[in-house]
């Protein structure tokens, strides 16, 4: 049977996470199919039918779809889901959102972020904030399953042919309805797409600190800023930049932690980062124990200092 | 307006947990348990609804062994009026947990629902979407702001990329993110206080909800574990590392 992705968009552009979410479906075996429900989202369906390994994109525009409200974009998921044996989503905001509601009309468990597919029915998650791993088998008849986008590369985004098919939108389920949107304004790569990241703790002492050393070094690097539970919640910077296991789990080449203690919560979320980098004044800090490189220090001259010598 | 609060007795979030050495799951037995954070907003916030007047009866439930009492008592401390334990001795995942929930909601018809946003053990974040689903009900989940007014609630939810508005219609289901509340600390009279309010028990069994588990757990394993790493003596020297041995600049 095929199996389902559910992109993830912004009626614009196609999210990178749906192509890690298409490379677990891949795992499973079969021909992947991806559901694009948006209003004026053409685009985004002409970008999904160019992802490199899916069969064939279904494409419902209404305006009750305009903004992934969990009502109707499950009722469109639900829609089509008789013809499929799996239904997959990236675990990010939206995903998490919908596709238990998906799963339990369909009167099915749902598997929370995945990340590794053993077969059809199998799959490997986290629990207990990522410090133990669990491999779960599914006996229903759909698999429901959000997928943790740092754990699967990417397919392609180009190279694919797939035919779009628009399907009839699901009526407007009248319990919900979009207010509006506060984006914070990113001049810097995609925090859980990012190379590199480079990452502030409470050492920083506030936000302009945190502006003033940062910043720089992020821009030396072409890195994405981010920040531990504690800078978040002291109001350094937003909480759209929180990494661990309530915020967002990322996985780039390079994690640079500065001023960051490594409570379990944080390390959750940044721990299969290729190469971690702590700099820190505690050398007791739990960050060292994971840090395959550590400066014990201030990070007031530290920090500089690196940007300095990244020339 | 009634509001039922979904609670969970978790692992403390300070407890370093580890895997039983046979691989059958997590060594819970001797660790400390603790009401899940996020469940401890959603109390908070049903209080804090009860206090401006909003709510008028805050109804706490929880689904699991006999122990779960205990968060049902915290919670009728911090200012819950009853509680509800639905008593199972067996692992009860998430869209069983839905259905039990669902029952009560049948009995209860509370017009607002608040659930934490993801248990800190098993880190589903299902529970409350899949209410909302079987009640049919609007969800409003990862809440950082709840207002109640003229039958809708509305909410600011925590989305990828910053915050986002939305408006429900009454009765909802409500799931809490970290930063809608600060939760009270509980205080020594109200504990005494919180023995003599009531707490009914059920099986599933009266609820007439099937809780057979629908995945099954063939292992738990620890993760990977990261290869201890070096202390530099200077910046230098790490910009060489990062270049020539770990080549990621």
């Amino acid at each position: 049977m095929a199996i389902l992705v559910l992109a993830e968009h912004d009626n614009r552009t196609l999210h990178p996470a749906t192509l890690n979410a298409v490379a677990a479906a891949q795992r499973i075996g079969g021909d992947v199919h991806l559901l694009v429900a948006g209003h004026g989202a053409g685009a985004v369906a002409g970008a999904a039918a160019r992802v490199s390994g899916v069969a064939r994109v279904l494409h419902a525009d209404a305006p009750q779809l305009a903004d992934a409200l969990a009502e109707n974009l499950a009722a469109q998921v639900l829609a089509v889901a008789g013809r499929y044996g799996h239904i997959l989503a990236p675990a990010t905001a939206t995903g998490k959102n919908v596709l238990p509601r998906v799963a339990a009309t369909l009167d099915v468990a749902q598997i929370s972020e995945i990340v590794a597919v053993l077969d059809a029915d199998t799959f490997q998650r986290p629990i207990y904030a990522g410090n133990a791993l669990a491999t779960v088998r599914s006996a229903d008849a759909v698999k429901v399953a959000t997928v943790r986008m740092t754990a699967f590369d990417p397919v392609a985004p180009e190279g694919g042919h797939a035919s779009v098919e628009s399907i009839p939108a699901a009526a407007d389920a009248g319990l919900s309805r979009f207010v509006s949107r506060e984006t914070t304004r990113l001049e810097r790569p995609e925090l859980t797409s990012a190379r590199i990241v480079v990452s502030g703790g409470r050492g920083l002492g506030s936000g302009g600190n945190f502006a003033e050393l940062l910043e720089p070094l992020a821009d030396k690097l072409g890195a994405a800023l981010g920040a531990s539970r504690a800078a978040v919640d002291a109001g350094y910077v937003p909480n759209d930049y929180q990494i661990g296991q309530t915020g967002k789990i990322v996985a780039p080449q390079l994690y640079i932690a500065v001023g960051i203690s490594g409570a379990i919560q944080h390390l959750a979320g940044m721990k299969d980062a290729k190469v971690i980098v702590a700099i820190n004044k505690d050398p007791e800090a739990p960050i060292f124990s994971v840090a395959d490189y550590g400066l014990v220090g201030d990070l007031f001259t530290l920090v500089p200092e690196l940007v300095a010598a990244l020339g | 307006m009634k509001i039922l609060v979904a609670i969970k007795r978790v692992v403390d979030f300070n407890v370093k947990i580890r895997v039983k050495p046979d691989r059958s799951g997590v060594d819970v037995a001797d660790a400390k348990m603790s009401m899940n954070p996020f469940d401890e907003i959603a109390v908070e916030e049903a209080v804090r609804l009860k206090e401006a007047g909003t709510a008028s009866e805050i109804v706490v439930v929880s689904c699991g062994v006999a122990q779960c009492q205990e968060v049902l008592r915290t919670a009728l401390a911090l200012g819950a009026d009853r509680a509800i334990l639905v008593q199972s001795d067996e692992e009860l995942q998430p869209l069983a947990v839905a259905k039990l929930l669902k029952a009560l909601v049948d009995r209860e018809r509370p017009q607002l629902v608040i659930l934490g946003k993801q248990a800190i053990d098993d880190d589903s974040n299902q529970t409350g979407q899949m209410l909302a689903a079987l009640a049919g009900m609007p969800q409003a989940t990862f809440a950082s702001k709840l207002d109640i007014a003229d039958g809708r609630a509305t909410v600011v939810r925590e989305v990828d990329g910053g915050l986002e508005t939305i408006a429900v219609t009454l009765p909802a289901v409500v799931t809490t993110d970290l930063r809608l509340n600060e939760p009270r600390y509980v205080k020594l009279p109200n504990i005494m206080k919180a023995k003599s309010k009531p707490l009914a028990v059920f099986s599933t069994a009266e609820l007439g909800v099937d809780v057979a588990p629908r995945l099954e757990t063939i292992s738990v394993s620890e993760p990977a574990r990261r290869s201890a790493g070096v202390r530099l003596p200077d910046v230098k020297t790490l910009v060489e590392k990062l270049k020539l041995e770990a080549k990621v600049l």
